[in-house]
């Protein structure tokens, strides 16, 4: 079985958050960027696969800015055996993500894409269904348990109502949620050997694949600050407070 | 154990700050052969990094003669520099201090800047790895000889055994280890220990550094304008004073710098910078803003005379790791990138330690110091005896034939039991955050994951609730920005309580206590601040 993972550079989980003063989007000069936790998770997935003689070979794919080269490193480090980048420089949609990946997907014969259940910059939640519905295969989300027995995998996924167990015929598209496992360190001799390791750098005309233009963003802002709060003495006077403000009837 | 992994290389350097960076640039610059390795505890390089800054250009300039083509992010020439005193409600100004003079000088985010050195190290063939903290000092069996160090094991529990997912540090071996640790560096301090480097010279002494960057409202900022300022809200036996640098999109760095020499044990450092903030002068530029980042580094002052020796058997002292700020200046940036390239470039001839310190002391950098060594001491002795020697030892260039010596800031706490010296600082009026130093914490980002053994080790827990709480009253308590240390009665019992996981990394607590039984260590590498810009 060959893997396919994708990986998005994001700002770091740690890290405050600000809104440029222009609100054209948020600050991430001199901020911390970190692999997107989630598709940690989905790295750490394939090798775990890997590690049990159930696949042959991971490829991480990461479509970004040139920095995202440094992610792709960590996961080489970690253990996958091969980068793809896609260099774009401006922010693309998760509809144009998906196309990039299918795009390198098919032309590697993966038999599983696996990807974070979102990215935490944006919180779409979009790229995964996408791309099986782009490639007409089958998709389990949010999954926090996978197995896999001849050709098909079964996937427990985390919905509201509990714990729904699917099985799918490979090729399929799986999205990975938090508690499917634990992320190893990296150690500095792989960190090491990951600097030998290839990373194929494209294009997405590369790759047919046209950026769409279909969602423009109108501004950021930060939520509004809270307002302090105020201490009263009696239930009457609380009573008042909340008349006042509309909140209870009169 | 037999079977950790080793990773030899030729030279081996600890920090990724000016120093380690300038170190690894010119030696590649000078011997391409040579495999060099760079190590950071910070998760990036810069990350925890805290400086002013001003930074003297010279030294980039012959490291890298086009970088002006290719700056760091931020790069703002100097245009103005403003000296005052300041009292409760008033500022006067005064007569700005030759050492003080930034014409030519940039204001730079020092963690920025080294980031951006990295690339340049990076594409140099300098292998940098940031994550990865130096824990100990690794010897030949002899034990009289550095041949690197040990990296910290990361994924072991509060209790010490290891969790899922343990990951055993490696050994880094190297022909020669440069240590650029920055002030207070620990393996530096064991290093400094073991081979007796400070035998011939005075005790080091030190500073705290507490530093905020704030985005404040359109229009008010001039970009360009360095300011420092003495005085209020400090009392005139406690040395210390302020920064204020305007950089451009609206953006101020500003800091506080106090002498770990003060002798009020319940005086509380982090107050008094927020005292400060709250100054109606400064109050008026950062009102209404808010803060980037913020965090605190202790600040070496010694000078010439605290100098140790330089080198030992198998390894070098680099930067602040040996001490070679310049005081009156507050600038040691650019003597740490000096003593950086002028170590490349004695290992360039031979792989050996011995011959650097001759080399450094017989340079431009020693005259530098040895030309300011009495301005610092001078302040031992309150603020205005301080200022009157510092104009005599600035007219005469340091020439006089004397040199006032160092005492260790340890010792230098009064008892509670005499009376205080330092205002009590009211926080009920200010109104600039943050309100406290837990929320001060939060903009230093510092994560470091609670289920480690505690990286803050007290060989003694029982002189704090004993001796400590009788002389001092726990100034550890006051003493450390990030409010790591807490006495907490529990069950009738009062004991210290160490909220390690809010640490900076400043080492203040290492340095400060009175009875030096606070030992600061590696945590888990990554672990620690995550400053933005600073
Ligand atoms: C508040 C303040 C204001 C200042 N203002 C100015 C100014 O305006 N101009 C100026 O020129 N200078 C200024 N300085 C001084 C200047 O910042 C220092 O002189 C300079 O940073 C020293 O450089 P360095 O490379 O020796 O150490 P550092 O810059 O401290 O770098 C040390 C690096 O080593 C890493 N490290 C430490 N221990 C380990 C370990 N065990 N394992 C792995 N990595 C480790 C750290 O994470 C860090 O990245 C200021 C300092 C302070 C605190
Ligand atoms: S515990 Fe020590 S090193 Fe950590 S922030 Fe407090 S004083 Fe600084």
């Amino acid at each position: 079985m060959k893997i396919l993972v994708g990986i998005k550079r994001v700002v770091d989980y740690n890290v405050r958050i600000r809104v440029k003063p222009d609100g054209s989007g948020v600050v991430t000069d001199g901020v911390k960027m970190s692999m997107n936790p989630f598709d940690e998770i989905a790295v750490e997935e394939a090798l775990q696969i890997k590690e049990r003689g159930e696949c042959d070979e991971i490829i991480v794919i990461s479509i970004g800015a040139k920095q995202s080269q440094e992610q792709l490193r960590t996961a080489l480090a970690m253990g996958a055996d091969r980068g793809v980048h896609v260099l774009v420089d401006e922010q693309i949609e998760p509809l144009t993500a998906s196309k990039a990946i299918l795009s390198v997907a098919q032309s590697e014969g993966v038999d599983l894409i696996l990807l974070g259940k979102q990215a935490i910059d944006d919180d779409n939640n979009q790229t995964a269904q996408m791309v099986a519905a782009l490639w007409d295969r089958p998709q389990a989300t949010f999954a926090s348990e996978l197995a896999f027995t001849d050709g098909k995998v079964t996937a427990v996924r985390e919905v509201d109502a509990g714990l729904e167990v699917l099985e799918v015929d490979l090729p399929a598209v799986i999205s990975v949620d938090l508690r499917l496992n634990e992320p190893r360190y990296v150690k500095l001799p792989d960190m090491m050997k990951a600097k030998k390791k290839t990373i194929d750098v494209k294009s997405l005309e590369d790759l047919g694949v046209t950026s769409g233009a279909g969602v423009t963003s109108l501004g950021v802002r930060a939520p509004e600050g809270r307002q302090a709060g105020i201490k009263v003495e009696t239930v009457e006077e609380l009573v008042k407070e909340l008349q006042a403000r509309g909140l209870v009837n009169d | 154990m037999s079977d950790r992994d080793v990773i030899e290389f030729d030279v081996l350097i600890v920090g990724a700050g000016p120093a380690g960076l300038a170190t690894a640039i010119r030696l590649k610059q000078l011997r391409e052969d040579l495999n060099v390795c760079v190590i950071d505890k910070a998760s990036t390089v810069g990350a925890q990094i805290l400086s002013g800054a001003v930074m003297e250009p010279e030294p980039l300039d012959e490291l890298l003669p086009g970088w002006r083509d290719n700056p760091p992010p931020i790069l703002q020439p100097v245009l103005k520099d403003e000296f005052s005193f300041l009292t409760e409600k008033s500022r006067y100004w005064m007569p700005n201090p030759p050492q003080m003079n930034n014409h030519g000088n940039f204001i730079i985010s020092l963690g920025a800047t080294c980031a951006w050195l990295a690339e340049q190290a990076e594409e140099a063939g300098v292998e940098i790895y940031p994550g990865f903290a130096a824990s100990e000092p690794l010897f030949n069996e002899a034990g009289d000889q550095v041949i690197g160090v040990r990296i910290g094991d990361m994924g072991i529990d509060k209790q010490g055994n290891p969790k899922d997912g343990f990951m055993q540090g490696v050994d880094i071996t190297a022909q020669m280890t440069v240590l650029a640790e920055g002030c207070r560096g620990s393996v530096s301090k064991a290093l400094i220990a073991k081979f007796g480097l400070d035998a011939d010279c005075d005790p080091q002494t030190y500073g705290i550094g507490m530093k905020e960057l704030w985005q404040v409202p359109k229009g008010r900022v001039k970009p360009g304008t360095v300011q420092h300022t003495l005085g209020w809200p400090l009392d005139t036996s406690t040395y210390g004073g302020s920064f204020l640098y305007q950089l451009d999109e609206d953006r101020v760095a500003l800091g506080f710098v106090i002498g770990l020499d003060y002798q009020d044990p319940e005086f509380e450092p982090f107050e008094a910078f927020q005292q400060f903030k709250n100054h109606p002068s400064i109050k008026a530029l950062l009102e209404g803003g808010t803060i980037i980042s913020s965090g605190a580094r202790a600040i070496v002052e010694g000078g010439i005379q605290s100098l140790p020796k330089l080198e030992m058997p198998g390894a070098l002292l680099v930067g602040d790791a040996g001490g070679k700020l310049n005081v009156p200046k507050i600038k040691g940036t650019h003597m740490a990138l000096r003593s950086g390239m002028m170590a490349a470039e004695h290992l360039a001839k031979e792989l050996t330690h011995s011959g650097y310190d001759q080399l450094w002391r017989g340079s431009s950098s020693a005259a530098e110091l040895h030309k300011v060594r009495n301005i610092r001491p001078g302040f031992q002795k309150g603020m205005w005896f301080g200022l009157v020697n510092a104009a005599i030892e600035t007219v005469t260039m340091g020439k006089l034939p004397r040199t006032l010596s160092n005492h260790p800031d340890h010792e230098q706490l009064r008892k509670v039991s005499e009376p205080r010296l330092s205002p009590q600082y009211d926080s009920s009026k200010r109104s600039l955050e943050p309100r406290d130093r837990l929320a001060s914490v939060y903009f230093a980002a510092t994560e470091h994951d609670e289920d480690q053994p505690v990286h803050l080790q007290v060989t003694d827990t029982n002189i704090c609730v004993t001796r400590c709480k009788e002389e001092y009253n726990n100034p550890c308590t006051r003493f450390c920005p990030a409010n790591v240390y807490e006495m907490v009665e529990t069950d009738g019992e009062t004991q210290l309580q160490i909220n390690s996981a809010n640490c900076v990394h400043c080492k203040t607590c290492d340095i400060k206590d009175p009875y030096q039984i606070i030992n600061w260590t590696t945590p888990e590498g990554s672990a620690g601040p995550n400053y933005v810009n600073l």
